[in-house]
């Protein structure tokens, strides 16, 4: 399986050599050379998808020229090889998670999924009439909808943590909001369109106190700090690999054994079954109870090899060059007249949300465009975030490692664009 | 002229910021409201019609700056139109923002000043923001309720 990241470390920069040698680290993205309407591409929309280094498209090319076979069924040579590479990806996502056993790792199509499994499978399970579900107010759309359905469906009620105005989560209320019939507390480790960091910690210690256990939405937290759901003690974790510099279409959903193992399937089909008769099947153990079907084995593989690569570099060497960005980033835009940051919380993270005067993040975008440069315009799928500061709309930049203090340079000339079209 | 000052042109500018019939109707009016759900553009549409003919139209709502001209100069272009006349306008509009840039283009004359957004059509992400209170005006011309949206 190693034979699928040769590179890996050999491209990781330079873990002891002090300095963060981001020139280095954009060689090993192909995609960074690419120019958009003649311009370089300064790519800043990393919170919708971040671009893949060269050892994730090789590990890709590699299982599916030499080793492309269905996983867990072969006696044969490839299919053995495959199923070993598999594995091994779920294991190195279980390190990256400091989780502490293989079978806690459902690999699934990414964070949606991941909800929608303990959507479907705890909440149907153990969310009654007259039951509470408590979310935050900066929650993604896929966060909130299917929380939604599974309280109409059961007549449960959704209870919201409201924020402030730097997009902080407001503690005394959330401890308010705890009660008797709260049965499951789901929240978001690092807002996407905000970019603050919730303490999850505190958040899940408090629930623990009732009893109720926690899910967290990772997506946006993995690629940007280390993760440990040993330390913060969560019930549930979901993360999408794409966001993590590996492929789209995959993702894991880490939970505890026990509470895995009490849910009944989400899904039914090969691999998740021990046995069929007409009279009775008996379900597979974990984590394969919770894998109907052939799994998306080249994109455990490509993840598995983003994360190696992750490891190369180290994520806190990672997470502090990315501050030390996003802290330039706040620095320039904030002295640009008529620009407001939307998300200044004190704990924050690779989000840079703006409004500038009354031009709309539509008009803002198409124009950096023209320049090269992609950010998100829109809302972000978080329309109560936008209503909660009356506005229908943000501009984005999201950052991740191999940005550069130049591509942050050019956002301020682009926007400066923007308003000389405009006045 | 680059493609984006073909886009941003002053006219266009000066109607999205100083918008035309920027206004409630007063008395018995139909209204619709139009929503673009990706961008968040979301207008209403106030309208009177006297047999079959556009006697008056207002419009209020938020959105970029493309939408909002497009939604100004619209209500300039059909007041005092009937139902097939302002049919013709938007599928003539239409054609124009959803040509082939490449391709050479004579304006119609019955376009009138919704020539100026022709340069929408180097933006294909934008056509639906050009399009929005277009899409509404047709289902308030047919008597629909509720909401349109471009999704």
């Amino acid at each position: 399986m190693t034979t699928a990241n040769p590179r890996a470390n050999e491209n990781a920069s330079g873990k002891a050599a002090g300095a963060f040698d981001v020139a280095r680290i954009r060689e090993d993205f192909p995609i960074l050379k690419e120019k958009v309407h003649g311009k370089p591409l300064v790519y800043l929309d990393n919170a919708a998808t971040s671009q893949k280094p060269r050892v994730v498209l090789d590990a890709l090319e590699h299982y599916y020229t030499t080793e492309n076979a269905n996983v867990h069924r072969g006696v044969h040579y490839l299919s053995q090889q495959a199923t070993q590479d598999y594995e091994a990806a779920r294991g190195k996502i279980r390190q990256l998670l400091n989780a502490s056993d293989d079978r806690e790792i459902i690999l699934v199509r990414g964070t949606t999924e991941g909800i929608n499994l303990v959507a479907q499978s705890y909440g149907r399970q153990n969310i009654g009439e007259g039951d509470e579900i408590i979310i935050s107010a900066m929650e993604h759309h896929s966060y909130i909808v299917h929380w939604q359905i599974l309280c109409q469906e059961r007549g449960a009620h959704l209870r919201v943590i409201p924020m402030n105005d730097d997009g902080e989560l407001l503690m005394d209320e959330y401890e308010k909001l705890l009660g008797p019939r709260t049965k499951l507390v789901s929240i978001v480790h690092l807002s996407n369109s905000l970019g603050t960091i919730n303490p999850v910690e505190q958040i899940i210690e408090m629930a623990h106190g009732r009893g109720v256990p926690v899910l967290i939405d990772g997506a946006q937290s993995t690629p940007h700090m280390t993760i440990d759901v040993h330390k913060m003690d969560c019930d549930f974790f979901v993360f999408s690999g794409h966001k993590l510099y590996g492929p789209t279409g995959i993702g894991a959903l880490y939970g505890k054994a026990d509470l895995l193992e009490s849910m009944p399937p989400y899904q039914s089909g090969g691999d998740m079954i021990k046995s069929v008769t007409f009279e009775k099947t008996i379900y597979n153990s974990l984590p394969y109870k919770f894998e109907a079907g052939t799994p998306n084995i080249g994109g455990a593989i490509g993840l598995g090899a983003a994360i190696d690569y992750i490891n190369g570099i180290g994520m806190d060497r990672m997470a502090a060059y990315e501050h030390e960005l996003l802290e330039y980033g706040t620095e320039r835009l904030s002295t640009i007249s008529g620009l407001r940051l939307i998300g200044t919380a004190r704990e924050k993270a690779d989000v840079l949300s703006f409004v500038l005067r009354d031009i709309h993040p539509h008009d803002i975008g198409t124009i950096l465009d023209s320049e090269g440069i992609a950010i998100r315009t829109g809302h972000h799928c978080t329309q109560p975030v936008m209503d909660r500061f009356s506005i229908p709309a943000t501009a984005r930049a999201s950052l991740a490692f191999y940005n550069t203090r130049e591509d942050i340079d050019a956002l301020v000339k682009g926007i400066d664009k923007v308003i000389e079209v405009f006045s | 002229m680059s493609e984006l000052q073909e886009l941003y042109q002053e006219m266009v500018l000066d109607h999205s910021s100083r918008p035309r019939n920027y206004r409630k109707l007063e008395g018995e009016h139909h209204s619709l409201e139009g929503y673009n759900p990706l961008c968040g553009d979301k207008y209403t549409v106030y309208l009177k019609v006297n047999a079959g003919v556009i006697t008056d139209i207002g419009f209020q709502g938020s959105g970029c700056a493309i939408s909002k001209a497009s939604t100004s100069m619209m209500t300039e272009s059909v007041k005092g139109r009937d139902k097939e006349e302002v049919q013709e306008i938007f599928d003539l509009f239409h054609q124009m923002i959803t040509r082939n840039p490449e391709s050479d283009f004579e304006p119609d004359e019955k376009l009138g000043d919704l020539e100026i957004l022709s340069g929408v059509a180097e933006f294909p992400v934008r056509v639906k923001c050009a399009v929005l209170s277009w899409h509404t005006l047709q289902a308030a011309l047919e008597g629909r309720d509720g909401m349109v949206s471009t999704e």
